[in-house]
């Protein structure tokens, strides 16, 4: 989903940076305010924060038989709301943008914008609606990484087709979903996987944070602590775990 | 089932990652010059030089990775960054769990000595409001 620096006309670059940065302003402001709260959540934070670096740095490959990556905002986004997630796709995205030569200065408002923004708004939003259908969790969290990954990648082909149209926006559009948004499938699949993963071991060492959060239900949580009760005393609870 | 979830989701993963390596060359032309498994990013880049060759990038990176495999050093680096803080993290959340369970057990013997009809499960009723750190 990075496009390359110097790679977007000067007009749509500058407007991505405009679109981007209020929402950057907003998250380091919510994730000051909520770190100041519950310093108890920094540890999470941390968590997210690190599994958005780990995945962005993964090139996999995808059938179509070329090498994208995953983003991993969603797990933070669902975890902390989605304006937090903007601060931190800012920052490695300019982590890349300075030392890798991968993606760019003048690119990183419209790379931002379809990584931090749309993919976090898609993972806290799927991940609500899911839930409230009565999803289980886990199958909540992979949708909602999943499509956040798998949209964030629509919104580079939209933001490409709409500074190069071929002729039109729409056939461009085509063209460019053709390179990204289905090279994305498989690897949105593994980011949701990966994203279950991550969530099953915070589920198990801090599930008071995440009932905290309104993210894990007292009922699973009165689920877990009667399975648990008896092999706890007996002291083999260790491996009941997630 | 449950209980090896994760297992079986990073042997999900892993496939997913693994498979494209056969599927792929299988569709694609056999010509023999097409370069399998080089970045989307880069394709994107190629097809606007189709779309609109006129188009120059007006600005270059400040810094460039002297070659690919320093580039893959700092992607790696940023990769075991990411990895280092998980890994603390759950080193430090498997060792919190586990001191506070033999806590746990320890007060529930001493308990249980002094006073015996205070006989309750102590794990069920703590386990909801335990702290984080």
């Amino acid at each position: 989903m990075h496009i390359m620096e110097g790679w977007l006309p000067k007009e749509h670059a500058a407007g991505w940076w405009l679109a981007s940065a209020p929402f950057i302003a907003c998250g380091v402001y919510s994730v000051r305010k909520k770190m100041r709260d519950k310093p108890e959540y920094r540890i999470l934070l941390g968590v997210a924060a690190a599994f958005t670096f780990v995945l962005s740095a993964l090139k996999l490959p995808s059938v179509t038989g070329s090498c994208s990556h995953p983003t991993g905002v969603g797990l933070g986004a669902l975890l902390f709301g989605p304006v937090a997630m903007a601060p931190v796709g800012f920052v490695v995205l300019l982590f890349q943008a300075l030392l890798l030569a991968h993606g760019g200065i003048t690119t990183l408002g419209a790379n931002v914008f379809s990584m931090a923004l749309v993919g976090s708004f898609t993972a806290a939003a799927v991940f609500k609606l899911s839930r409230r259908c009565g999803t289980p969790v886990s199958v909540s969290v992979f949708l909602a990484a999943s499509l956040a990954d798998w949209l964030t990648y629509v919104t580079t082909s939209f933001q490409l087709a709409w500074a190069f149209p071929d002729p039109d926006f729409v056939s461009s559009f085509v063209k460019f979903s053709g390179i990204f948004a289905v090279t994305q499938l498989p690897l949105a699949i593994s980011e949701g996987l990966l994203t279950v993963m991550i969530f099953n071991a915070l589920a198990r060492f801090n599930p008071a944070e995440l009932r905290e959060m309104k993210i894990l239900d007292d009922i699973r949580e009165t689920v877990r602590q009667k399975r648990n009760a008896p092999l706890r005393e007996s002291g083999i609870r260790n491996k009941a775990g997630a | 089932m449950r209980r090896y979830q994760n297992l079986w989701l990073a042997l999900g993963v892993v496939l997913l990652a693994v498979l494209p390596l056969w599927i792929a060359p299988a569709f694609l032309p056999a010509t023999g010059e097409v370069a399998l498994f080089e970045g989307a990013d880069g394709k994107a880049m190629e097809l606007i030089g189709k779309i609109s060759p006129e188009y120059r990038p007006w600005f270059s990176p400040l810094i460039e990775p002297m070659s690919g495999e320093i580039a893959s050093l700092l992607f790696s680096f940023q990769a075991a960054l990411g990895a280092g803080v998980i890994g603390y993290y759950l080193g430090a959340a498997r060792m919190r769990d586990k001191l506070r369970r033999e806590h746990e057990a320890a007060a529930g013997t001493s308990e249980n000595n002094g006073n015996p009809e205070k006989n309750a499960p102590p794990c069920v009723e703590k386990a909801g409001t335990r702290r984080a750190d």
